[in-house]
């Protein structure tokens, strides 16, 4: 241990700690360009210069370690005196196109820039000119010129994801960060190398000239991308809808949890978010006439749905309605929905994962193979896995007619089964009902639609494939009609006759914890912004189609 | 003075009001005879030093606009007619009243120039003509000269103006005043051409 005083505050600290990393436990911010806690230090942008009290010189505070009884200043003249000239030095070949900057608002340069700079340039000779605009992967756009020559993006490639496409080339002022000839920054990770660039040399192709900065508002929330769950921040447009041909969410970003996700996120988690503002969000409840279809009302719309569950039910037995959660809906829904199906109506058949005939595939980093947030969640709450009740097995047993109405909430069956095999089995139902977001080839067939919001548009938890719960909150208004799947399925246990005592999905949340052992003593603020991670012995858990059945028809 | 002051009470002179109403009259009779005079004394062809007051008969006759008097925005252009304009979004933001709506878009095949504005709205209704968006401008883009002050329509929509109307909109100067060597004002109310 080694006792180090900043700015007269004291602390203690692991032998190695750098005096950088003590200021960020001290709180005291200390200027960085190159220095970035993932990656390793390299002591290159010189703006962390701090004052050691008997160090005749100045040093970076990266790259020093702190020593017991070292006294750092990090704001004398000297410091300061120090920056401002790191930062002319900086700014000598630096293009101050800021205007047309993507990075404007939220970059580095700027920002020590009012708070140290603030001097005119003092250099008499031309800049010198580099490449501008230059797409080196499908996400990323590099502006050499802009480009402070910090390497975390190079380190970045080099640690974190090891596919080494960028480097720095040239000498003096001639340098200028490239991928190597013939390779392109393709790799799934290199949305990162935008977040990390402390400047406008990296931007983002997909965010590129969409609005600016400064118009986004950011909620928590978590990447519905994979079972990882990684943690995110959703940057939206409420105000200046005309921006970005009025999609509302701009662009994700990754948010810092250390057993999680740290600091990053996988580009497919980060630019799938298309959904939440596309053509094919589902926005009325609607009923199929022949080819004709209707808006209803949500009134109307449960009414007919449960007249049409309670029907068949009564008429064919609890065993004649499946339904097919999802794996991509919220802990409060799938726990609603299996209240609901099993135990208030009864339905003997409840499914909820659907595997894809292509499955998909994972990396060694974040992504995993399981594309839907939630499947641990499910799997904890009881439902069965695909295995032990499976689609092909409903579908079979719908073409033999032994199931008379389908329930369908999320998903696009198209990806997990031949469509022949589809038709024959829709063909034979007396109903099908579909509840999502967006339109696929199940809504198009549906006799009933129940468009439901997307995750960007309402609170819940996920349960990531490591048993943590973790809250996402709402960031924009629900589109259309558009629900909550855990209200609509509130809506629906209504119209059958019982009222369910949830107004918020916290509520529905507190009645989980409740409810469920492996869930025991949780609550959203105990959940908190970076999650809770379960116990592991809490997986095993009766299937919900083996409890008694209590039928109220 | 003090505000006190203003609640001083009235001395008995000042309570029958008289000296207040003598001397409004006093002020409403010289500027009818001062008047009458100096224009009767032009409509006889005199040359008198003194005017009358004058009432420009506005709209047939125009009065010369200042240089620093905000008008109707247009946009500038480059040499080539492109507009100025980068979407920088500078004006948009600092707009108190939230009338200029900028979508950006890339420009393709120039290697200079990479942001250019996809369409540029003012919403004229809402505008207050504070000037702040030429203020902002980095780009010297949208100026407030075109001595444009008459603009009504039979609805909202028509205060609109896109980017291609503020293109075309040109600096009036013949509607602004002139100035002498010593810095007085030279210029008459005039009829406007109008074209």
């Amino acid at each position: 241990m080694a006792e180090i005083t900043i700015d007269g505050l004291r602390l203690e600290v692991e032998r190695g700690t750098t005096v950088i990393q003590a200021a960020d436990q001290l709180g005291i911010e200390i200027p960085r360009y190159c220095y970035h806690p993932g990656l390793s230090i390299v002591g290159q942008c010189r703006i962390c210069l701090v004052e050691i009290e008997r160090m005749p010189k100045l040093q970076v505070a990266c790259h020093t370690p702190a020593t017991d009884g070292m006294v750092v200043h990090t704001n004398s003249d000297k410091v300061l005196e120090a920056r401002r000239a790191v930062l002319e030095f900086l700014l000598v070949n630096h293009p101050l196109d800021c205007p047309v900057c993507d990075q404007a608002g939220e970059c580095w340069l700027q920002n020590y820039y009012m708070q140290h700079g603030q001097h005119d340039s003092q250099v008499v000779v031309d800049k010198v000119k580099k490449h501008k605009a230059q797409p080196i992967g499908p996400n990323v756009m590099l502006d050499s010129e802009r480009c402070i020559l910090c390497t975390r993006c190079v380190r970045f490639c080099d640690e974190v994801t090891a596919t080494h496409e960028l480097g720095i080339f040239n000498r003096g002022d001639h340098s200028e960060l490239a991928p190597y000839p013939g390779v392109e920054l393709a790799n799934n990770y290199s949305g990162n190398t935008v977040d990390i660039c402390p400047v406008g040399a990296l931007t983002d192709r997909d965010f590129r000239f969409k609005t600016r900065v400064w118009y986004l508002n950011e909620t928590p929330s978590i990447c519905p991308g994979c079972s990882t769950g990684c943690n995110i921040v959703i940057h939206h447009n409420d105000e200046r809808t005309y921006k970005a041909d009025g999609a509302r969410v701009a662009r994700l970003k990754p948010r810092y949890n250390a057993e999680v996700n740290q600091w990053w996120m996988c580009d497919t988690g980060r630019y799938g978010f298309d959904f939440v503002d596309a053509e094919s969000r589902l926005l009325r409840p609607r009923k199929r006439l022949g080819s004709e279809l209707e808006i209803l009302s949500w009134r109307k719309a449960m009414q007919a749905v449960a007249m049409a569950i309670s029907e068949t039910v009564r008429k064919y037995g609890p065993d004649s309605v499946a339904v097919v959660l999802s794996p991509q809906m919220a802990n409060e829904d799938l726990f609603l929905g299996r209240e609901l199906f099993s135990n208030l109506i009864g339905l003997a058949n409840l499914a909820f994962e659907v595997p894809k005939l292509e499955p998909e595939e994972g990396d060694a980093l974040l992504m995993t193979a399981d594309r839907n947030p939630n499947s641990k969640g499910g799997w904890l709450l009881g439902l069965p896995h695909h295995h032990e009740v499976s689609l092909a097995t409903l579908l079979q047993v719908a073409r033999e007619k032994e199931v008379r109405g389908l329930y369908i909430c999320h998903h696009d069956l198209g990806q997990a089964v031949a469509d022949k095999e589809l038709e024959a089995a829709f063909s034979q139902l007396d109903f099908l009902i579909f509840q999502g977001s967006n339109s696929n080839m199940v809504s198009e067939k549906a006799d009933y639609v129940l468009p439901s919001t997307t995750f960007a548009e309402r609170d819940g938890t996920f349960t990531s494939h490591a048993g943590r719960v973790q809250r996402f909150c709402q960031a924009v208004a629900p589109l259309g009609d558009s629900k909550p799947d855990w209200l609509i399925f509130k809506s629906l246990a209504k119209a059958l006759g019982h009222a369910m005592p949830y107004f918020e999905a916290e509520d529905v949340f507190a009645a989980l914890a409740d409810e469920e052992a492996a869930f025991a003593g949780l609550d959203y603020g105990s959940i908190g912004e970076s999650g809770a991670q379960l116990s592991p012995g809490a997986e095993t858990k009766t299937p919900a189609k083996t409890k008694e059945r209590e039928s109220f028809f | 003075m003090n505000v006190h002051d203003k609640h001083k009470p009235l001395t008995w002179w000042e309570k029958t009001y008289l000296p207040g109403v003598l001397a409004g009259l006093w002020l409403t009779t010289r500027h009818f005879v001062r008047n009458m005079f100096a224009h009767t004394l032009r409509a006889l062809g005199m040359d008198v030093k003194w005017l009358g007051s004058v009432t420009i008969q506005y709209p047939e006759f125009i009065r010369p606009l200042f240089p620093r008097l905000r008008t109707h925005h247009r946009l500038t252009k480059r040499d080539d007619g492109s507009p100025r304009c980068v979407a920088c979004m500078m004006c948009e933001t600092v707009c108190p009243a939230k009338c200029i709506y900028i979508i950006a878009e890339e420009k393709p095949d120039a290697p200079d120039i990479e942001k250019i504005p996809k369409s540029f709205d003012i919403d004229l209704g809402l505008c207050i003509f504070c000037g702040y968006c030429v203020e902002a401008c980095p780009e010297d883009a949208i100026r407030m000269d075109t001595g444009i002050l008459e603009i009504s329509s039979y609805g909202r929509k028509g205060m609109m103006r896109d980017m291609q109307t503020m293109l075309a909109l040109e600096p009036k100067s013949k509607r602004y005043v002139e100035f002498d060597d010593e810095g007085d004002v030279v210029s008459e109310p005039f009829v406007e051409d109008l074209d």
